[in-house]
C-alpha cells in the first residue's frame, strides 16, 4: 500500500485515478501512521511552495516523511511535490523544502509564455530506468511557473524552454520528482509510473 | 521544445454529448467520457467539456460525468460553462477535472479569478471569453453572447492575467459556427499583449484553419469541435497536416 499525501492542495483525484489504472494499492492520507505503514510514498501538490510547507508543518508531517526516506522507501513528488522535494524555494518568500534533494526552486527566467504550459519532450542527461520503456523525446505534460536547480547529477532527464533547460525528471537513490505530471501524461506517463512501481518491490 | 495543442470541445447538455456526432462503429455516441476517451486514443492533447445545461437538476449530473470522465483519461480534462462560485470550482476539481473554464462569472465578479487561483492555483482558472468586432475594436460579450458588457477584448485578457488566469480561452463570436476559419486578427491582439497560452476557438472548418491559426499567430492551442464530432477527419490527421506544414505537435507513442 503506498501512501498519497493529503495536505490540502488541490485535488488528488487525477494521482488516485492513475493508480487505480495501473492496479497499484493506495491510500489518501495525512496520519503518520499510515504512512509508517506504507511501502511507497507520493507528494502530489498544485499550488505554491510556501502553502505546501506550512501545510505539511502544521500537519506535523515533516519528521515522518524524513523518517520514511530515510528508510529508503521509494518516495516520488509530482509537479509542487517534486519542488519542495529541495532544500529551498523562492515562492511567495524564501521558504525551507523538505531537502531531500540538494538545490533550490525558483521562478523561470525566460521571455516565453509562463506557465509552461502543455506537451514537451524529455531528454535524458544520463543513463536510467525509464529508458527501458519510453524514448528520448517522448512528450510529456508540464504546468509549472518555478523551476529547480539542482545538483546537476541529480538530473535524470530534462525539457527545453526558451533558453532553460527544466529539470524534468530528478532523483537520487529512493528519491525521485518530475516536474511533469506523469498522471495527465498519456501512456508515456504511464510507462513512467509503472517503472515507479517496480522501484516499490 | 513546447508543442502545439489540439483540443476537442464536447457540449454537454443533461449528462449527454448534444452536437451531432458520428463516429464510426461506435454505438454509445451520447456518452461524454466513451466521446473523450476515444479522442484520447486519437491523440486528443487535452478535452474540454462545455456544460450547456439549464436546470439545476441538469447539473447534477455534470459532477458524475467528470467523474467517468476523469477516471478513464490520461490527459487533462477542462470543465466550463455555468461556473459561479468556489464552491463550483470545487466541486468540478474534486470530480476528477485539471482545470474550470470560467465566462460571465468573471465578468460579473472578477474578483473569482483571483480567490480561485489563490485557492486552487492558476493553473487550473481558464478564463473563457467570447468577442465580437464593433468597428475598429473587440468588445467582450456574457450570457452566451447575449450581453455586450462593454469592455474593450485586450485590456480584458490584461486584466484576466493580472487577476490570475493561467490561460484564455478566446471565441470568435462573429466566427463561431461559420467554418470560415479562426479570427487570426482577433487572436493576434490578445497574444501579443499577454504572456499566458491562449487557447484558439470560434470558426474552425477545415485543417487547413488550424494550420493557419498557428503559421500566423501566436495561439498555444486550437479548440476544435464539429470538424472531428462530425467525423470529417481524426485529431491524428490534423496533426499529420501541421506537421507536413513544419508545426510541432505530440505525436503517437
Amino acid at each position: 500500500m503506498i501512501a498519497i499525501i493529503d495536505y490540502q492542495l488541490g485535488n488528488v483525484k487525477s494521482i488516485q485515478n492513475a493508480m487505480e489504472r495501473l492496479e497499484i494499492p493506495y491510500i489518501v492520507t495525512n496520519q503518520k501512521e499510515e504512512i509508517q505503514k506504507a511501502n511507497g510514498i507520493i507528494l502530489p501538490g498544485v499550488g505554491t511552495f510556501a502553502a505546501a510547507m506550512k501545510n505539511l508543518k502544521n500537519l506535523d508531517l515533516i519528521s515522518i516523511l524524513k523518517e520514511r526516506k530515510d528508510e529508503g522507501i521509494p518516495i516520488l513528488g509530482i509537479c509542487l511535490g517534486m519542488q519542495i522535494l529541495f532544500e529551498t524555494g523562492y515562492e511567495v518568500a524564501k521558504v525551507d523544502g523538505l531537502g531531500f534533494l540538494q538545490g533550490k526552486v525558483e521562478k523561470i527566467e525566460t521571455e516565453e509564455k509562463l506557465p509552461h504550459m502543455g506537451w514537451n519532450e524529455l531528454y535524458f542527461s544520463k543513463e536510467n530506468v525509464f529508458q527501458k520503456t519510453i524514448k528520448e523525446g517522448s512528450d510529456v505534460y508540464f504546468v509549472h511557473s518555478y523551476m529547480a536547480k539542482p545538483f546537476e547529477d541529480d538530473v535524470i532527464a530534462y525539457a527545453i524552454y526558451g533558453e532553460n533547460r527544466i529539470p524534468a525528471i530528478v532523483g537520487r537513490r529512493n528519491v525521485l520528482g518530475c516536474q511533469f505530471h506523469p498522471e495527465k501524461s498519456g501512456k508515456i506517463g504511464e510507462k513512467i509510473l509503472r517503472t515507479w512501481k517496480e522501484m516499490l518491490k | 521544445m513546447l508543442k502545439k495543442r489540439i483540443i476537442p470541445c464536447l457540449d454537454i447538455k443533461n449528462g449527454k454529448v448534444v452536437k451531432g456526432i458520428c463516429f464510426e462503429n461506435l454505438k454509445e455516441v451520447g456518452n461524454p467520457a466513451t466521446l473523450a476517451k476515444r479522442y484520447e486514443m486519437q491523440n486528443a492533447d487535452e478535452i474540454v467539456f462545455l456544460d450547456i445545461s439549464a436546470t439545476e437538476e441538469e447539473r447534477e449530473i455534470l459532477k458524475e460525468i467528470i467523474e467517468e470522465a476523469a477516471s478513464t483519461l490520461s490527459i487533462p480534462l477542462t470543465v466550463g460553462g455555468g461556473i459561479r462560485s468556489l464552491e463550483d470550482f470545487r466541486m468540478i476539481l474534486r470530480a476528477g477535472a485539471d482545470k474550470v473554464s470560467i465566462n460571465s462569472a468573471a465578468i460579473q465578479n472578477s474578483e473569482l479569478i483571483q480567490e480561485a487561483a489563490k485557492e486552487f492555483g492558476t493553473q487550473c482558472v481558464v478564463v473563457a471569453i467570447d468577442a465580437k468586432r464593433m468597428g475598429n475594436d473587440f468588445k467582450v460579450f456574457c450570457s452566451g453572447g447575449k450581453i455586450n458588457t462593454g469592455k474593450n477584448l485586450v485590456e480584458w485578457a490584461i486584466e484576466c492575467e493580472r487577476l490570475g488566469a493561467g490561460e484564455i480561452l478566446l471565441t470568435s463570436m462573429d466566427r463561431d459556427g461559420t467554418k470560415n476559419g479562426y479570427d487570426i486578427e482577433m487572436l493576434e491582439a490578445v497574444c501579443q499583449n499577454v504572456r499566458i497560452p491562449v487557447i484558439a476557438s470560434g470558426g474552425c472548418g477545415s485543417m487547413e484553419n488550424i494550420v493557419e491559426v498557428f503559421q500566423k499567430t501566436k495561439c498555444d492551442a486550437a479548440l476544435v469541435a464539429s470538424l472531428f464530432h462530425y467525423g470529417e477527419v481524426t485529431v491524428n490527421q490534423v496533426k499529420e497536416e501541421l506537421e507536413k506544414n513544419k508545426i510541432k505537435v505530440r505525436r503517437a507513442v
